[in-house]
């Protein structure tokens, strides 16, 4: 009767998941023996072990490595249903979300909710709410170029960069206000885009994503010797805040103003970015994503729908550079280092790349995390890069799938 | 004339080291098609793993160019051991996923181990003691050439000549080139491609961490945050020679050493970085493939 059962049990895969997280946690400790016990002072010479550490090493990797596997295991198990089903399935989560009758009622909730947020939450609170609002705008504008267009660009932070500086500079030789700077920090980010977008259109993939990346780095790198232009590392202090017809206002209004700004500015760029995706450009920019040469031959001038990419995405990072130097109203190179365009690409490629609403959750959910994870302000760090990792190895596709446009047409009534 | 040969050697050795970091970019790109954002920190982890064990030894008081080889020994068997844990938990889940999802989740990657050895370690930066001795017979060159730059550019010179007899004359580096042509055939006639890639990020990271070690043994001092740049940089070089190819990352590692310590010599020290990304973008712009890599036409 003992015959060998294809279907193992359950418990027995328990069992081999913990054996399995026991060798990891032993590899693990192992590969992290030296740089965590050891701690050398080569000046005094002197050696400090810390074998507490391994411990705690041990039994952490080892409770990880445990959940790992099992999840490991589900994501298989549900990759395997995939492959068997013809029709692609959406999530739970985009399916609420895509139904009228949920969708309608939680965006009005939503708007009422953000339009109410300062009158409820402490100033703290609502500072921390635009800077993630502005980060919302980033990274819907970096989603045009690399979500939509399929342009990886790795030196997006300098658009931003050009912004803030282009109104930190005219404040302070100018005292041009912020109202005026706008939209000359506009213009001014779409012509740096295309300015980089002339010369590189030519690449493709990765070098692309590296040339932008030397771009971003020329800028930042500029801004920080050129000191006589940028005033150098130290940066520009004392920024005018936005003027309100010349009404003088606490620093705590200043932030409600700023707050609702920027809300302004983060349903403008919804909007736009919503309507532009069904748009023909947007259109033609999905088929430049999928395939370029196929994209050529249906009639769509690559050049420029490229160009248009790179300079609105860039026009949008330009215009939250201004917010941003009005917010802070002190400015430095420090802000516009490559960490932060990776985290901004981090925000559009979590969220789901292509998808509006994707992006909108990924820019909340990387700027909050962390502000609120200062509880363990010394790990936060640590534990966002685990993060990072974990939501690609589980969910590469991002938290909300893009979805395309369909047409549905009605084969009967048609017939 | 000796201000240029300085500038020259100085180049060299710089590029050297580039050119050792460039080499695992460019062997994991050519094979799996991923930028390795984490390279860098391996780097730095190799850096910090001849550290320790430099402390640790010259505590016991071991003579110094003992301590230089077996730290080298040490940090590159442990970074290779990094490298391959690297790719089993960020890169290995994640083969069929989107192109851009391995990126994202190799920065993430970056971002745990500058902060792993920040908490571990301190965020402080560590003086690494001198392991390389000044030499007696190095006296009539040292104006120009010291012995630690003699060290770097002799060493790497070694690497690499290993390396390339490695992939062109053993089983497993024809796999690797097999695998680099083209994943999927080499699957089909037998090449056992998880293996491979194994070993292309055991052998990347080991180059990595021998570099980290002489960089740091040269420059006097490490600390977290050195693996990003020089990642970055030796990126630039793996893609100024065209990446993929191994004599390409060589070849862009120097040239890219070069135009620095030119620059920094005879124009400004303060836009060092500034000239390695220009020349990066010029050499893009008109050679779209990089020095050496391979014009190809666009198939559709």
């Amino acid at each position: 009767m003992a015959q060998a059962n294809p279907i193992q049990h359950p418990t027995q895969h328990v069992i081999q998941h913990v054996k399995q997280a026991f060798v990891a946690a032993i590899w693990l400790a192992f590969l992290t023996l030296p740089i965590m016990v050891i701690r050398v002072d080569t000046v005094e010479k002197t050696v400090t072990w810390r074998w507490m550490n391994l411990a705690y090493m041990a039994l952490g990797s080892f409770v990880l490595a445990l959940a790992w596997y099992c999840m490991m295991e589900r994501r298989d198990q549900s990759q395997a249903r995939k492959d068997l089903e013809t029709v692609e399935r959406d999530s739970a989560l985009s399916r609420f979300l895509s139904d009228p009758r949920f969708a309608k009622p939680l965006m009005a909730f939503g708007l009422l909710v953000a339009a109410g947020f300062p009158w409820f939450f402490s100033m703290y609170q609502t500072n921390i709410l635009v800077s993630a609002l502005i980060y919302v705008v980033l990274g819907l504008g970096l989603n045009i170029t690399v979500g939509l267009a399929g342009l990886l660009d790795l030196g997006y932070v300098a658009f931003y960069a050009v912004g803030a500086y282009t109104y930190a500079l005219l404040n302070h030789h100018f005292q041009l206000g912020f109202w005026t700077v706008l939209p000359l920090g506009a213009v001014l980010g779409a012509f740096f885009g295309i300015l980089l977008g002339f010369p590189v259109l030519r690449l493709r993939g990765d070098y692309l994503a590296i040339v932008t990346l030397g771009f971003g780095q020329i800028i930042r790198l500029v801004l920080e010797n050129w000191s006589a232009f940028s005033f150098g590392p130290s940066g520009i202090s004392n920024i005018d805040r936005p003027g309100l017809f010349g009404i003088t206002y606490s620093v705590e209004q200043a932030t409600t103003y700023m707050y609702y700004i920027m809300l302004a500015l983060v349903l403008l760029t919804i909007f736009v970015t919503a309507r532009l995706k069904d748009s023909r450009i947007g259109r033609a920019w999905l088929a430049l994503r999928e395939d370029e040469i196929a994209c050529q031959a249906m009639g769509i001038d690559n050049t420029r729908a490229k160009l248009m990419a790179f300079s609105l995405g860039a026009t949008l990072a330009a215009l939250m550079g201004v917010v941003f130097a009005a917010k802070t109203t002190f400015i430095n190179p420090a802000s516009f280092t490559f960490m932060e365009s990776a985290m901004i690409l981090a925000i559009v490629v979590l969220g789901g790349m292509g998808s509006v609403l994707g992006v909108i959750l990924g820019a909340f959910l990387l700027m909050l995390l962390p502000e609120y994870l200062r509880a363990f302000s010394e790990y936060r760090m640590l534990i966002f890069g685990f993060t990072m990792v974990l939501i690609m190895v589980f969910r590469p596709q991002g938290l909300v799938r893009a979805k395309r446009k369909v047409y549905k047409i009605n084969v009967e009534q048609a017939g | 004339m000796e201000y240029f040969l300085q500038l020259f050697f100085g180049g060299l050795s710089r590029g050297s080291v580039y050119a050792l970091i460039a080499l695992g970019y460019t062997m994991v790109y050519g094979i799996i098609e991923l930028i390795n954002f984490a390279h860098g920190e391996i780097y730095m982890i190799g850096a910090f793993m001849g550290l320790i064990v430099a402390g640790v030894l010259t505590a016991l008081g071991w003579p110094a160019l003992s301590i230089l080889a077996i730290a080298l020994v040490v940090s590159v068997l442990y970074s290779a051991a990094y490298g391959y844990t690297v790719e089993k938990i960020a890169y290995k889940p994640l083969r069929s996923a989107p192109r851009l999802a391995p990126l994202i989740s190799a920065i993430g990657m970056s971002i745990l181990l500058q902060n792993y050895i920040m908490l571990a370690q301190t965020p402080d930066f560590l003086p690494f003691p001198r392991l390389i001795p000044e030499l007696a017979f190095m006296e009539p060159v040292s104006n120009y050439l010291g012995t630690s730059d003699m060290f770097i550019i002799v060493t790497s010179l070694v690497v690499m000549v290993a390396l390339t007899l490695f992939i062109k004359f053993t089983r497993m580096g024809k796999a690797m080139r097999a695998t680099a042509q083209n994943r999927k055939m080499a699957m089909l006639v037998g090449v056992n491609v998880d293996q491979v890639i194994s070993v292309t990020f055991i052998i990347g990271s080991s180059l990595a961490a021998v570099g980290g070690v002489l960089i740091a043994a040269h420059v006097g001092q490490i600390n977290f945050a050195i693996g990003f740049l020089a990642g970055i940089k030796a990126f630039t070089a793996a893609v100024l020679g065209g990446i993929g190819s191994i004599p390409g990352a060589v070849l862009g590692g120097l040239v890219l050493g070069w135009t620095e310590s030119f620059a920094t010599g005879y124009v400004s020290s303060d836009y060092e970085d500034v000239f390695a990304f220009l020349l990066l973008v010029v050499i893009l712009i008109f050679r779209p493939a990089g020095l050496l890599g391979k014009q190809r036409a666009q198939k559709v």
